[in-house]
């Protein structure tokens, strides 16, 4: 039991990471074509407000402050009654809005397989494309060295 | 005794609605979009965000419109709409060795995990202005090379193996980070607090003051063993939620300088390190930080402070271009009344001055007559 609940825990911080990189109209296209539900009660939000980004000395030291950053968060409670939160980078409310209900309709065992295939794969799949892409540019700006050898000895 | 005087109030709305009519310049040149400015002119949103202190493109992309370009102004701007916000909280640290890392340069080491990795840079530019840009060229996709996601550890944990450099920057146990923008500043401070000045101090002064030590004022033998930009994972621990929650991922860029010995009768010599890290792709403000940092370092290993980039409260109390700006900016606003003071204080100095000269001359006088 404490494994199943640590893995779904997993699973529901990973929509949330999916959720907040993706952008506010990828979100509603999708949730559009999905014909997911956007009824629910806002119990919180949404609010846009800051969070200062914490950085370690040395890299791997004592945490220091670095600066803040934009956060809008939402909560929201399901006519099921499920409670849903959101938490993302920027000022985007209709984003965090959906975010939250997503992550209350993920909280509902008969919506959960409906977030994940029609909101939530098609995002992370997107995203996982994009990381791909960045990280081969990147790799072609790797140095090859090579050593030239000059004279018989 | 202070003076109000009442008036200009008409100039001023003239003047602002002037101003705004100058920041749109030419109607027939279409108005800039905040998401060009985003996309290419990213640098200068960086900077923007890192001195501004602020991690938020399209707010910082408005700031640079709204101030004409003048980014001091931009990061002004940024600064007083943080004020405005609630805070939700402090981040778990950031990790950049699990860094997506867009570019990784050492100086210190040719081959090392993960290899060089140039990226979108400067460097190695011929730096001759490019009249196809200005023509507006299509500019073609750049290459991709496959390759296995390789791990990319820090440089300074490389060095840490063999006990050559010193460790990442502790404090002791119960130490809570302290933050700038709720407690003013103290002298002497402790190294968390001065990094976070630095994150958001000026990066022309910093420039400087970094140059100066490597001109000798300070001298302190520097490598970059390692700058990498990219992006991080962001988290936050909320009460509602029994994980950390991704927020998202920012761009960083930090950098590690390695600098020269440091060891004591029980310590053998080891490498004494700078750290830096900003918001965005700005390495020469992370490259200077990072110079700061170790030269401000001095009185913890035991280095004479002679040079103004080893002062704490010279560099720090004089970092914020904010300030710097509010400071210096005021002066031009009317100072009618001081002046006026002062007008009448060297008015009576000049008479009394006058006075003096006046009866040394008959004194003079008298005395030749005798």
């Amino acid at each position: 039991m404490r494994g199943q609940e640590a893995r779904d825990q997993a699973d529901r911080k990973a929509v949330m990471a999916t959720l907040a990189q993706a952008s506010g109209d990828d979100i509603a296209r999708l949730w559009n074509e999905a014909g997911l539900t956007s009824e629910a009660e806002l119990l919180r939000g949404p609010e846009t407000g800051l969070v200062t980004v914490r950085g370690r000395i040395g890299g791997g030291g004592a945490p220091f402050n670095v600066g803040e950053t934009t956060v809008t968060r939402a909560t929201v409670r399901l006519p099921t009654g499920q409670v849903g939160h959101s938490y993302m980078l920027g000022r985007d409310r209709k984003k965090a809005k959906l975010a939250a209900i997503a992550d209350a309709l993920w909280q509902d065992p008969a919506q959960r397989q409906t977030v994940e295939t029609a909101l939530v794969a098609p995002l992370r799949a997107a995203q996982g494309e994009t990381r791909e892409k960045r990280r081969a540019e990147t790799a072609a700006t790797k140095v090859d060295f090579f050593t030239m050898v000059r004279g018989e000895d | 005794m202070y003076v109000a005087v009442k008036g200009g109030e008409a100039a001023i709305a003239n003047a602002h609605s002037l101003l705004a009519d100058r920041r749109r310049g030419d109607r027939s040149v279409p108005a800039l979009r905040l998401d060009q400015i985003v996309e290419q002119l990213a640098l200068g949103v960086d900077r923007v965000m890192s001195e501004g202190s602020l991690y938020d493109r399209e707010l910082a992309a408005l700031a640079i419109v709204q101030a004409r370009g003048d980014m001091i102004e931009a990061i002004f701007l940024v600064r007083a709409y943080r004020t405005t916000l609630p805070r939700f909280g402090y981040s778990n640290p950031i990790d950049t060795g699990a860094m997506l890392v867009e570019r990784r340069v050492s100086a210190t080491y040719k081959d090392l995990p993960g290899g060089q990795l140039l990226g979108p840079t400067f460097d190695y530019t011929h730096r001759l202005l490019d009249p196809e840009l200005a023509a507006g060229a299509d500019v073609a996709e750049p290459l991709q090379r496959e390759t296995e996601a390789q791990a990319m550890p820090r440089v300074s944990a490389i060095l840490a193996r063999e006990g050559l450099i010193e460790p990442d920057g502790e404090m002791p146990q119960d130490h809570v980070p302290g933050d700038i923008t709720r407690e003013p500043l103290e002298f002497p401070m402790a190294r968390d607090i001065r990094l976070q000045a630095l994150s958001r101090g000026d990066e022309g002064f910093l420039l400087a003051l970094g140059y100066s030590t490597q001109r000798g004022y300070a001298r302190n033998h520097p490598f970059v063993g390692e700058i990498r930009i990219g992006e991080v994972e962001l988290e936050l621990d909320v009460p509602e939620l029994p994980f950390a929650v991704p927020l998202g991922r920012v761009r960083v860029t930090e950098c590690q300088m390695v600098n020269q010995f440091k060891g004591s009768a029980k310590a053998p010599p080891q490498f004494t390190r700078g750290y830096g890290l900003v918001f965005g792709q700005s390495e020469r403000k992370a490259m200077a930080m990072a110079l700061c940092d170790r030269a401000l370092r001095a009185s913890e290993l035991g280095e004479d402070v002679v040079a103004a980039a080893q002062d704490e409260e010279f560099v720090i109390s004089h970092s914020d271009n904010v300030q710097a700006t509010g400071f210096v900016e005021h002066l031009k606003l009317p100072h009618y009344v001081d002046f006026q003071a002062e007008l009448d204080l060297v008015r009576r100095m000049r008479a009394e001055h006058d006075a003096r000269e006046n009866a040394d001359m008959l004194e003079d006088k008298k005395e030749a007559a005798e």
